[in-house]
């Protein structure tokens, strides 16, 4: 994004709130305005006429706020815009930002779940009257309480999960221009989702979508964190409308730890009732997520507690469910979707539960899984909160799994390990991940927009070269590679021959652009769908060429003939040579265009896979070390093995990371303190080890292609395993791993703890 | 009161004379004042490795060293390994391994590998991951990029995936300059 510049370019940098509450009592940009090339400051009085904005959620249980583009009057967390500086290089810019001279009074700040929920607890927004923004609950069911009663064991345990960061290497960034000659906003900037930032930024500006185009060039990773739409690009946007001069803003680090968007800090306090064979009876769960202090548009703060409430019981059996999911608010940085959303918490929750369970029962580890997974002759599956399963292979998933690491010896080897003197633990975290969600699935959310259809459109040249244009945005997931071979094959043409273009709200068509493992399963759809079209256009043309009837023709290998008479054949470009240049050729209404279009909204489908790590602690350190790491995963008919491989590794990198290493950490009055690399350990090469990884297929019938979405699950898995394993190799102390990340003081604290019980006891 | 240097830095083989603002990264002067944009900023502070660019033939973050500092010295960047619009064997390599998805971190890990390689041909698992540890990437797990370098250096002992450069003499005035396996332990976070 950053190589993009443009004559008599202005640099944008932002004067940000030091402070985690506070209210705004003055905006001095006098000196600002005076550092050498500052060229204009924008704060809030110069944007009396712009809304904030202001995502919606059409439920009684939702309280919607705004987000201002600057703060006006109120600043709610650290690295909160207050003004914007515009010069002419980014020293300048950054120089002004400094000497934007803002007095402030502060404020208590609220940063935790317990002092945000407390009884005389301060609001994040005074038009509040609690910080609990999203507050949803199960439909009451008395069968609940009738199977805890009957349990032979009810387990009860509270999970936390550290905050997080998505950590993309390249920050969020954008340079927007205004096209006099069109009287037209562009504006590049590094998303997910070009039509939605489009779409914001038309209501936003009150100018109509047509006259605005959003490109997404290279994006530098995102992981949900450029899914939403941020403050930065439409007051960028809104800068250079208003100058008409192009202005770019390049997100550093520091930023984007501090004022993007975080993820992932959730409490669950659950119980779980299981019956003596260690089946599961009924579930309870009281769902927390720490929500910062706005929601992020489109997808507000309910997007973390839905996922959470809509999905907990995950691959298991369970007839008897109750939850509640609150998204709170706190002086921090807002949250947004990041990978995975919800799912690495509750699939930790609930493997944590399984294995504790399995504890009290005396039973292992794959057995309790075993019983409780939903097997293949109950698919399709509904579970307690109407979520329909199709099938998959989870059983098969957990048996692939055990057998690769040798579960059944692993006892005898632990045994030997803690003779001497070492700990090592082996565990299982198995989940089902939902991808491709359609319009129908989202429709429940209750979005004020909904997300869910994509769109495809398919266009052959005079020389049989095929563009595809998809509405969705990859970002490094290779979409370029998979819908093009994914258009070649309906076409019968080389993955070579086919460029896909994507990214560029002028180029393409509407979509909702790449999260929320969508784009292979929806946008690869409608290619699917637009390239069939487009195939049986091409046989039309060459059957007035070979003189047969469309029916009878077939499509391979670049040609077109005949069926059973393979001599009878015109290549694929000659057809396309006779559409636009040789017109003459074909009957009238034949000629001129090889193109098709197709749109795309499944119903959703799920994934599913079982990950198994093996680690080592050392108990002078507490620090753990992954010896293996092996997933048995089922994404359904795979379009590309290696890129799904890319995918499954990356998300267990990242899961890993959060199981293990990273946390962003607040003071009590609201500062980050983890706001550079060297304090949030996004880990190396040294860490993440290599990943085995096993498929299982079971093709997807409610898709084009038989694919199931693989973006997120690595991330799903990867901290209930790692977890796992580490409860298991301290499962002869009283040690309970119910808090991520598992960092060295804490697994110090807890071992030394027990010891100092045990010591007690004897 | 900008406070303005004449240097005479050589990148990729191409001597360029630039004037630079003393505060002025060398990362900075080699994306916008001389346009070798393949250079990536992922953090300027030195822990993510994107900006990796070989200065005399040390690995060095440019992101925290400044332009003034590269008056007189050779420096390499990514858009010197390819040759005639063909990719050297090691970004083969990374091509053919999957070492790259979004592709951000990717002109600092090939210029890291290029440092090791031609410090040793034929370096182990271990020693790769070790040197590679000074780079972060956030969307391939590094596995690819692991066997990428080993298969790289696996090809001809290593001569062929740098494109036959050869092993450089240390330079002992570059503080920043660090080798990348010797002194690997002094990158880790």
């Amino acid at each position: 994004m950053d190589d993009i510049e443009r004559p008599r370019m202005l640099y944008a940098a932002f004067a940000r709130s030091p402070f985690g509450a506070a209210r705004v009592e003055k905006v001095s940009v006098e000196d600002a305005i005076e550092v050498p090339g500052v060229e204009r400051i924008i704060t809030r009085s110069d944007l009396e006429d712009v809304p904030g904005l202001r995502p919606v959620l059409h439920r009684p249980e939702f309280v919607g706020v705004d987000m201002p583009l600057l703060s006006g009057e109120k600043v709610r967390h650290a690295g909160e815009p207050v003004a914007l500086v515009l010069a002419d290089s980014p020293h300048a810019a950054e120089d002004g930002a400094d000497a934007v001279a803002v007095e402030y009074e502060r404020q208590e700040a609220v940063v935790s779940l317990d002092a945000a929920l407390a009884e005389d607890a301060r609001t994040v927004h005074e038009e509040m009257e609690d910080n609990v923004m999203v507050d949803v609950r199960s439909p009451d069911d008395s069968g609940v309480d009738e199977a805890f009663e009957q349990a032979a064991v009810v387990v009860e345990a509270t999970f936390e999960t550290g905050r997080l960061a998505a950590v993309p290497m390249e920050g969020r960034g954008c340079l927007a221009e205004w096209d006099g000659r069109e009287d037209k906003l562009v504006l590049h900037t590094s998303t997910q989702v070009p039509h939605i930032v489009r779409t914001a930024l038309a209501e936003v500006m009150e100018i109509p979508q047509q006259r605005i185009r959003i490109i997404a060039p290279d994006v530098g990773g995102g992981f949900g964190q450029k899914c939403v739409v941020s403050r930065e690009e439409l007051l960028v946007a809104i800068a250079a409308q208003r100058l008409e001069r192009p202005v770019k803003w390049t997100e550093d680090r520091q930023e984007n730890l501090t004022a993007s968007f975080h993820g992932h800090e959730q409490r669950y306090e659950t119980s779980a009732a299981f019956d003596e064979e260690g089946r599961l009876l009924a579930l309870e769960a009281d769902i927390l997520c720490d929500v910062g202090a706005y929601s992020c548009y489109p997808f507000t703060c309910g997007v973390e507690p839905l996922m959470a409430a809509t999905e907990m019981p995950g691959p298991y059996r369970l007839e008897r469910y109750r939850s509640r999911a609150r998204a709170v608010a706190t002086n921090k940085v807002p949250m947004a979707p990041y990978r995975g959303v919800s799912r690495p918490q509750f699939t930790f929750a609930m493997e944590r539960l399984m294995q504790k369970a399995a504890k009290r029962l005396g039973m292992d580890a794959v057995e309790i899984r075993r019983r409780n997974l939903i097997s293949a002759d109950e698919f399709p599956y509904e579970s307690p909160t109407g979520v329909v399963y199709d099938p998959g292979s989870y059983i098969e998933s957990l048996e692939e799994c055990a057998g690769a690491l040798d579960f059944l010896a692993w006892k005898e080897r632990q045994e030997e390990a803690r003779r001497e003197g070492r700990l090592i633990g082996l565990g299982f975290s198995c989940f089902a991940e939902r991808t491709g969600y359609g319009t129908r699935a989202f429709a429940l959310r209750k979005m004020g927009i909904t997300p869910g259809l994509d769109n495809a459109h398919v266009r052959m040249d005079p020389s049989g070269n095929v563009a595809v244009a998809v509405g969705t945005c990859g970002h490094g997931q290779g979409h370029q590679t998979t819908l093009a071979q994914i258009a070649a094959d309906e076409l019968g043409i080389e993955p070579g021959d086919v460029v896909v273009r994507q990214g560029d709200t002028e180029t393409t068509p509407y979509g909702w652009g790449t999260f929320a493992s969508r784009s292979l399963v929806i946008g690869g759809g409608a290619t699917k769908k637009a390239a069939a079209l487009l195939a049986e256009r091409i046989k039309e043309v060459a059957s007035h060429l070979l003189e047969a009837a469309p029916g009878d023709l077939e499509i391979e290998d670049g040609k077109v003939s005949v069926s059973g008479s393979p001599d009878r054949y015109v290549e694929v470009p000659a057809v396309a040579r006779a559409v636009y240049l040789e017109a003459q050729r074909l009957p009238e209404g034949e000629a001129g265009s090889l193109e098709a279009s197709a749109g795309f909204d499944p119903p959703g489908t799920f994934s599913n896979a079982t990950h198994g790590a093996v680690v080592e602690i050392d108990p002078e350190t507490g620090d753990v070390r992954i010896d293996r790491y092996v997933v048995a995963e089922d994404c359904g008919v795979m379009i590309n093995p290696m890129i799904v491989e890319g995918q499954v590794r990356g998300g267990v990198a990242q899961g890993i990371a959060a199981a293990l290493y990273e946390q962003l950490i607040y003071d009590a009055e609201g500062q980050l303190l983890t706001s550079t690399l060297m304090d949030y350990l996004v880990p190396t090469a040294m860490e993440i080890p290599h990943v085995e990884i096993l498929h299982l297929e079971t093709p997807c019938e409610y898709t084009e292609t038989g694919a199931k979405g693989v973006g997120e699950g690595g991330t799903m898995g990867a901290p209930a395993a790692v977890a796992s394993a580490v409860a298991d190799a301290l499962s002869h102390l009283d040690v309970e791993i119910d808090q991520l990340p598992i960092t060295p003081d804490r697994l110090r604290a807890a071992i030394r703890d027990s010891r100092a019980r045990e010591g007690k006891l004897s | 009161m900008r406070d303005i240097h004449s240097v005479s830095i050589t990148v990729n083989g191409r001597l360029h004379e630039v004037d630079v603002e003393s505060r002025r990264t060398l990362a900075d002067v080699l994306r916008h004042d001389l346009g070798y944009t393949g250079t990536h900023l992922g953090c300027e502070h030195g822990i993510c490795g994107a900006c990796t660019v070989l200065v005399d033939g040390l690995a060095v973050r440019s992101c925290l060293a400044f332009g003034v500092q590269a008056d007189g010295r050779e420096i390499e960047t990514v858009e010197g390994l390819e040759s005639g619009g063909r990719l050297n064997p090691l970004q083969e390599a990374f091509s053919a391994h999957h070492a790259l998805q979004c592709g951000f971190c990717t002109p600092g890990f090939l210029m890291l590998a290029t440092a090791l390689l031609r410090e040793k041909l034929d370096p182990t698992e271990e020693e790769v991951r070790e040197v590679m540890s000074s780079n972060l990437c956030r969307c391939t797990g590094y596995q690819g990029i692991i066997e990428a370098v080993l298969d790289a250096a696996g090809k001809n002992g290593g001569t062929e995936a740098i494109d036959g450069a050869v092993s450089r003499e240390t330079s002992e005035e570059w503080v920043e300059g660090v080798s990348p396996l010797r002194e690997a332990g002094d990158h880790a976070q």
